[in-house]
């Protein structure tokens, strides 16, 4: 990062005032904060003013800017300098903001560097025909579809120097292009398709069961009198053999907590008050849902394959219900699991949707 | 109270100590850059990290709160080693971080000799660096004509910045970029405007921001280092006047808690290259109209000659603004000898009459009083102009907790909000009568104050209004038996101290602007006033230090001691007696004012009854003993005064008030004879310009 300065003179615009649609805008943005903290507002109206100005900040920007909140200059211009989403010199129609921090840089973007640097000059210039800058940025936040370049609003990701060339032809022609991974990829799956959760019977019903099922059988299966020979052994292993001290016996004891349930509980005294009792049964006071029966898991599951159907869909899993029983890795043969099979594409994007409940 | 143990030594804090100033209770040095006691905490040098038993790793101790450290596991007093191996580690790490950037170039630095840095890096640093790559470089910055930058040696302790925004209130300087990116400037490098910018290089812990008047002149080792008191304004601030052989080379601020805590405005920091320039050296003598140099008995036989032949009643004298009470006593005495009673010492005009109580001239809340008002009055005054430091302390107050304040007088800027109520003193009545919303902020306040400025008395209607700003003082319930509410903010050194003296017309004598007239006087003895037009006719001998308006006017000169040349008294606006200390000798034949006046006695035959300062002073304590008290303010009787003040009466006029103090950095001889000054003085018109487009 090189040191940020003001654009020079002959760049600078003679004049900046907000749009009138802008200014309406501004006023929102610092009626959120409370009187006397107004300057709170300055980096939403600093984006705003370098949205409005094609891009990057001039000088008359950060005034106005200051004299909208009351702020001192010098004190816009510490935000203004400090973050390197605000241009401060002119900008092409696109802004190449190229990541190179680790992760970037470990997966090519010193190659991306490399082709901006031969096909558009040092960072900083604007294009001779007015289209691209580019400047090296840090870490934009989407390591995970390394190496990445944010072009004016839009992250594009998965970058080859190919990719980046024929994407910065698109935009130049006015083409469409794809926002996101330039591989095709779904948002930050790995590259050959998602690798986990994909058996397919975790979301069509015939687990239902099958864990309890495993245990019941388990559990007919290994003999009575092994058994209490075990629980025999180990209560006999236990008295020969007490279990070290904890770690920390050498301490000072420490006091027990003043007044918790248990310790009234000790000294004879009530261990609930019976106004916390109450408090506690009162239904209003209840975190919990109001009474409605649960779903049951193959009411779920249906849903799922539902929403999953529509490829790309969100799930409308309700949020708060507990998951669909996950396969136990390594399950024993006799589990009445179909063998996994590769998972269609589409899908997917539900499963990971239930999981993460 | 919070007990705790450094290096083994318990003490007993206040909860809200830092750990610093816990550390510093038990007598441990800890060494620090960002931190200063008057600003506010930045926690970003790092070098006060000490070892805190139980945190994982060291704390930065200015930024960490007694009452946050816990007790040991046995509930023992959290316990801090300044001293340890971990500490010691942690103060060499971050000084080799420091140093990393910084330029090894302390030999031509002028902060060298005086240098945080320096000294630390030897107490607390490594003998070498481990650092191989090139050094960052950054470009010098324009920040005023006060403060010269080497931004190279910055360390990014952001004192500067803090200083500004908190206590000169002029947000003028911030830190742009980021990490190793980050540079103090000013915007667009545009100068500071504040009058207190000089304080910035004070602040600096190394040798980035360096005071620009003297740069490459002086290393602190080579100078004699005095203690004094400034006469540049009437709040006295303490400074200490730093000599070389002669020469004085610059002036630093000392501590004062109850006047200038530790901050000194620019006029009183770079007055000092005025004192070498234009200086008076020697007795001159006006012939055929033309000035020739003379000798000192050729220029008393002149003066006595005039005034033998002199009635007494076309004789005068009037003191200036830079006159200490010695000379002013010495010149009283022996105009009263004389029988001279045409006597004053309000250059500006101001209608104070010291039979009114001593109350009636002073500022009797004191200057730490002005922290206990919860409502302040201004009233013709620019305190920012008149009284820096005292404005300093408004704004502290501000800080501290809401503060209404209400400007009467010129719109300016004060660095704290208020309240403009008008330009004049209809604006006082409407007041007083309650008329203005102003009036209920006043009333309901606790601890009102009042400030009458030199603004609104030195003009015909003064006494009027000091007696309507007395009236409403009084109403408003500002003068109680433990607040006194009613304050007059002087802008000259001398003159609390001559009114004390009693310098003023006696029973129908001239006052000054009647001996200005001219053919009012035969013969004017003028000591130092240089901010008056003299009218022809009159024989006047000057008695000052600088070849200034006085000295133009004069028929005979008198080369006297500047403040920085004699030991004097000075008595402050609050009525604080202090006393100057001599750093050097005046120039030439110049001599002490008071010894002229005695030596100028014996040849008018009215021989002074003292051959030494300390004659001359208990001659001084036997008449006025108050002077004696050193330090102290002397209690007056401010309920009495204001009920005398607001009985005057009289009817103000309708014109507004006008600034008591149009250029800051020009108000008398010294400051106009110092080029620093002159630059200060053009550059902040310019601004005036700009501003008002």
């Amino acid at each position: 990062m090189a040191n940020r300065r003001l654009a020079p003179a002959s760049e600078q615009p003679a004049s900046f005032a907000f749009s009138s649609e802008n200014a309406e805008w501004a006023k929102g943005q610092i009626e959120k904060y409370p009187e006397g903290r107004q300057a709170s507002a300055v980096i939403p109206l600093l984006w705003k003013a370098q949205e409005q100005n094609g891009g990057w900040l001039p000088q008359k920007a950060i005034e106005a800017v200051a004299a909208e909140l009351g702020m001192p200059h010098i004190r816009v211009l510490e935000v203004a300098t400090f973050y390197t989403m605000f241009a401060l010199e002119p900008v092409g129609r696109f802004w190449i903001q190229l990541c190179g921090t680790v992760p970037c840089d470990s997966c090519g973007a010193r190659e991306l560097k490399g082709y901006l640097q031969d096909r558009l000059g040092p960072p900083g210039h604007v294009s001779a025909d007015g289209n691209f800058s580019w400047l090296e940025v840090e870490c934009l936040g989407a390591c995970c579809n390394a190496p990445m370049a944010q072009i004016n609003q839009d992250y594009y990701e998965d970058l080859t120097p190919d990719l980046l060339g024929k994407l910065m032809d698109d935009l130049a022609a006015g083409r469409p292009v794809t926002i996101g991974s330039q591989v095709g990829r779904t948002s930050s799956e790995p590259k050959g398709g998602a690798d986990t959760l994909t058996d397919e019977t975790l979301f069509d019903g015939s687990r239902v069961g099958a864990w309890r099922k495993r245990f019941e059988d388990q559990a007919a299966k290994s003999d009575d009198a092994d058994g209490k020979a075990e629980a025999a052994s180990s209560e006999q292993r236990a008295a020969n053999d007490p279990k070290p001290a904890k770690p920390d016996s050498g301490r000072a004891a420490e006091k027990p907590p003043a007044d918790a349930p248990a310790q009234r509980a000790a000294s004879g005294e009530i261990p609930v008050k019976s106004g916390d009792a109450a408090d506690a049964a009162d239904p209003k006071e209840s975190t919990a849902q109001p009474n409605k029966p649960a779903p049951s898991a193959p009411e779920i599951i249906a849903k799922a394959e539902a929403a999953g159907a529509e490829a790309g869909t969100q799930s409308d899993l309700p949020r708060n219900e507990p998951p669909p029983q996950p396969a136990v890795s390594g399950a024993s043969p006799d589990a009445a699991a179909p063998k996994p099979k590769k998972p269609s594409v589409a899908k997917t994007p539900a499963a990971p949707k239930t999981e993460e409940n | 109270m919070t007990k705790l143990i450094v290096d083994g030594t318990e003490v007993d804090v206040p909860a809200e100590y830092t750990l610093l100033q816990a550390c510093e209770v038990a007598g441990a040095e800890i060494p620090r850059f960002c931190f200063h006691e008057r600003l506010s905490i930045a926690g970003n040098c790092r070098m006060c990290l000490v070892e805190l038993k139980g945190a994982p790793k060291p704390v930065a101790s200015c930024a960490y709160a007694v009452k946050d450290c816990r007790p040991g596991p046995n509930g023992e007093p959290p316990e801090i080693l300044t001293r340890s191996g971990t500490t010691k580690k942690a103060r060499e790490g971050v000084m080799e971080f420091l140093l990393i950037n910084h330029p090894l170039d302390c030999p031509i630095c002028d902060q060298g000799g005086h240098c945080d840095l320096q000294d630390q890096a030897m107490a607390y640093g490594v003998d070498s660096t481990r650092y191989g790559e090139n050094k960052r470089a950054v470009e010098e910055k324009y920040i005023g004509p006060l403060v010269r930058t080497a931004m190279n040696r910055c360390i990014h302790c952001t004192r500067c910045v803090r200083f500004l925004a908190e206590v000169a209130g002029v947000p003028d300087l911030g830190a742009i970029g980021r990490g190793e990116d980050m540079e103090i400037t000013s915007y667009l490098e545009s100068a500071m405007g504040s009058e207190l910018q000089g304080n910035v290089a004070d602040l600096c812990p190394v040798g980035a921001l360096v005071h620009k008047p003297q740069s490459y002149e002086v290393r602190p080792w080579e100078l004699s280092k005095t203690e004094s008191i400034d006469v540049m304004d009437a709040v006295g601030c303490a400074i200490r006047v730093d000599a070389r052989g002669r020469e004085v080379m610059q002036i630093e601020p000392r501590v004062n808690e109850d006047i200038n805590e530790e901050w000194i405005s620019d006029k009183t920091r770079h007055a000092v290259d005025g004192l070498r320039a234009q200086r008076l050296d020697r007795p001159y003598l006006r012939e055929n109209g033309r000035l020739r140099p003379a000798s000192w008995g050729e220029a008393f036989a002149a003066i006595a000659a005039k005034t033998k032949a002199a009635d007494p009643k076309r004789v005068g004298a009037i003191v200036g603004d830079l006159a200490a009470v010695e000379e002013i006593y010495a010149l009283k005495t022996l105009m009263g000898s004389l029988g001279v009673t045409n006597l004053d010492c309000r250059q500006a005009g101001e209608a104070i009459d010291p039979a009114w109580g001593r109350a009636a001239y002073t500022f009797n809340p004191t200057i730490p009083g002005i922290e206990e008002a919860d409502a302040i009055l201004l009233v013709g005054t620019n305190p920012r102009l008149e009284a820096s430091l005292l404005n300093v302390r408004i704004r502290k107050r501000w800080r501290m907790a809401p503060l209404a304040v209400g400007l009467i007088g010129e719109a300016v800027d004060l660095t704290y909000p208020h309240t403009y109520l008008g330009a004049g003193p209809e604006t006082l009545a409407d007041i007083a009568a309650g008329k203005h919303s102003f009036a209920e902020v006043l009333r309901a306040a606790s601890r009102p104050l009042v400030i009458v400025g030199t603004g609104a008395l030195a003009r015909p209607d003064g006494a009027a209004i000091l007696s309507a700003a007395a009236k409403l003082a009084g109403e408003i319930g500002a003068v109680t038996a433990e607040w006194n509410g009613f304050a007059v903010l002087q802008t000259a050194a001398a003159r609390v101290g001559a009114l004390d003296l009693g310098f003023v017309p006696g029973e129908g004598a001239l006052t000054l602007a009647q001996m200005a007239e001219p053919g009012a006087l035969d013969v004017m003895f003028n000591l130092g006033a240089d901010e008056v037009e003299i009218g022809a006719g009159a024989f006047v001998v000057y008695q000052g230090t600088h070849g200034d308006r006085g000295a133009t006017r004069a028929d005979v000169i008198l080369p006297g001691a500047a403040y920085t040349e004699k030991n004097a008294t000075f008595v402050n606006l609050e009525g604080r007696v202090q006393t100057t200390n001599r750093a050097g000798f005046p120039p030439g034949d110049a001599r002490e004012d008071w010894a002229i006046l005695r030596a100028l006695s014996d040849v008018l035959g009215k021989r002074l009854a003292f051959d030494s300062l300390g004659a001359l002073r208990r001659a001084l304590y036997a008449e006025y003993p108050h002077f004696a008290a050193l330090d102290a303010v002397a209690a007056s009787d401010v309920a009495a005064t204001v009920e005398t003040l607001a009985g005057l009466g009289g009817e103000p006029s309708r014109s507004a008030f006008a600034p008591a103090v149009p250029d800051f950095y020009l108000t008398n001889a010294v400051a106009r004879a110092s080029r620093v000054l002159a630059e200060c003085s053009s550059l902040a018109r310019t601004r005036g310009l700009e501003a008002a487009e």
